[in-house]
């Protein structure tokens, strides 16, 4: 009877070792007890929420993983459908709901593992770190200053500059963001030499904004200022970290939105309806985006609509439709409180405190060795 | 042809736009939060040899392009071709004196070089590092070193003309750097 010889020669693969060094590793977990202790202070009540879930968010551009939960272990690819989270964002909403109830938190925080499908570079990971937290009672500018609270904190950075998106355009860009339609955004594009890509549809107002933003605003965001302001502005060149509020509202995602007055509606009234913007805010250091917040949409009817146009975007793009039904909505409809909520990616905060390049030299594992 | 799409986009990638070939030099993901995948891209074309940047959008593909790179040994010059054989089919390649360009110094028959192909067609051709010529004509050397006389041009084989020191002699085999053209060192038969 011949008995089976064990292989001798190794096919496992080389890449064993971690990509970041023990020396940043340690920063990181540094950085965390920091995090920690900046919200436990305040307040905050530490959570953990599930990482899967029947729930996802519906979105033009985020790609979710899932994972089937087997019922029999011997046919492991037949069983219920499971979403990994792309932010603890649902679960978290979820809890607040709860948050009239006797001992509830209504300030609320979690270190998230999440995971996004089709992201990977200089700045991304499939799965990465998320900072998350909420607060009852917050309005954007209050959910803006705990914001630029942290990153002073954290990074040492000043206060963060405050602009509004449209005033980022007009300034660097040099057109209205909330008004321009498509047409004047590529020819603002193609007046800049931006390499433009092919297939990108005139009406595609959302499209050429992102690029616009991407190519001409958010380098300058969070960065010492050397050139004068446009707009009459004095630049104070202490300012390292940029937060950039009122998107346009076809960019709200779950915040809410309001008609926005210009600067000069008092003056100069408007001939039509002033544009509606989102209450959604984004941190920017070194021109790096960092955080995003939302004075958080409350509306279960508006909420649903948008997952609807969202499915449609999606569709039209070639991508599956997501499940637009949620436990969220339904905690929605039994009523959430005015809260404020933001999410921030922990690795990237890491990268800038050490001054990394890549994100693979602050996470242990990047997902091609993970 | 197969195609890559967006996320199969990196570094080393050989596609073709336009109908040329180019080799992906370097691909940078931007993901706004909340916004489409962008790929800022930097393409060498093949042939010209000139730098393309390009920005694609999450989803978008390109057409891979037939690139292979092989070693072919020089046979001959005629006229203005100078012929290559693939050692391993015995398929011959005929190069342009464009696409041999600065490289006919260096070419000796039986010369192994490697060479790029686009749909079976040359279209660049890399000679060796290193090369050992004969020289074929120079000053003799003189005795002694002088301030006036450490290099001289020397005429190689190939009929390509550089600078060696003063005391190489006509027959010497010596050793060139293709790359930067300079006399290495001597070489003994």
């Amino acid at each position: 009877m011949q008995t089976a010889k064990c292989k001798m020669q190794s096919v496992a693969p080389t890449d064993f070792r971690p990509a970041a060094t023990w020396s940043i590793l340690r920063r990181r977990a540094e950085l965390l007890r920091e995090l920690r202790e900046f919200f436990d202070r305040r307040g905050f009540l530490e959570v953990e929420t599930p990482i899967l879930s029947a729930d996802i968010v519906v979105d033009r551009h985020l790609d979710p993983l899932s994972a089937i939960l087997p019922d029999d272990p011997r046919r492991p690819d037949i069983g219920r459908r499971l979403w990994l989270h792309t932010s603890p964002e649902f679960a978290m909403k979820r809890l607040l709901a709860a948050a009239s109830e006797p001992g509830a938190a209504t300030a609320i925080y979690q270190v998230a593992h999440v995971f996004r499908a089709g992201e990977r570079g200089r700045l991304h990971n499939p799965e990465f770190t998320m900072v998350e937290w909420y607060r009852v009672g917050d309005d954007m500018a209050a959910g803006m200053s705990l914001l630029s609270d942290l990153c002073e904190s954290l990074l040492k950075t000043g206060p963060a500059e405050r602009i509004s998106y449209r005033d980022a355009f007009l300034r660097w860009v040099g057109i209205d963001p909330l008004t321009a339609d498509g047409p004047a955004l590529a020819a603002v594009a193609a007046g800049r030499d931006l390499a433009i890509p092919d297939g990108l549809l005139l009406d595609d107002r959302d499209a050429w904004l992102e690029l616009l933003f991407v190519e001409l605003v958010q380098p300058n965001l969070g960065q010492v200022p050397n050139m004068p302001s446009e707009i009459g502005r004095i630049d104070n060149p202490s300012y390292r970290a940029a937060i950039v509020y009122d998107y346009p509202a076809s960019q709200a995602a779950l915040a809410r939105t309001r008609p926005c007055m210009s600067h000069d509606a008092v003056h100069d009234p408007p001939a039509r309806e002033p544009p509606l913007v989102a209450e959604r805010f984004e941190l920017f250091v070194r021109g790096v985006e960092l955080a995003n917040g939302y004075h958080e949409l409350l509306d279960a009817t508006e909420l649903r609509c948008r997952f609807a146009a969202a499915n449609a975007q999606r569709a039209a793009g070639g991508k599956p439709r997501l499940p637009e039904e949620s436990r969220l909505l339904a905690a929605l409809e039994h009523g959430l409180p005015p809260c404020s909520g933001t999410a921030l990616g922990f690795d990237r905060l890491v990268m800038l405190a050490v001054g990394a390049q890549s994100i693979d030299e602050v996470i242990a594992f990047p997902i091609e060795r993970a | 042809m197969p195609s890559y799409n967006t996320s199969e986009f990196r570094k080393g990638i050989k596609v073709q736009i336009d109908g040329e070939p180019y080799l992906m030099q370097h691909v940078e993901f931007v993901k706004p939060g909340k916004g489409n995948a962008l790929y800022k891209c930097k393409l060498r074309n093949l042939i010209k040899n000139t730098i393309l940047d390009r920005t694609y959008r999450g989803g978008d593909s390109l057409e891979a392009a037939d690139v292979t790179e092989i070693q072919a040994q020089y046979l001959y010059r005629q006229g203005d071709s100078f012929v290559f054989m693939d050692n391993a089919t015995y398929e011959q390649y005929e190069l342009s004196k464009d696409t041999v360009d600065e490289a006919w110094k260096w070419l000796k028959e039986g010369m192994i070089c490697s060479m790029t192909l686009y749909n079976n067609r040359p279209i660049s051709m890399t000679p060796p590092a290193h090369v050992v010529l004969r020289v074929e004509f120079c000053e003799p050397a003189v005795r002694g070193n002088t301030a006036t006389n450490v290099t001289k041009p020397v005429k190689l084989e190939t009929g390509a003309e550089i600078q060696c020191p003063a005391f190489v002699e006509m027959g010497d085999l010596i050793k060139v750097d293709t790359r930067t053209e300079e006399y290495l060192e001597r070489v003994k038969e």
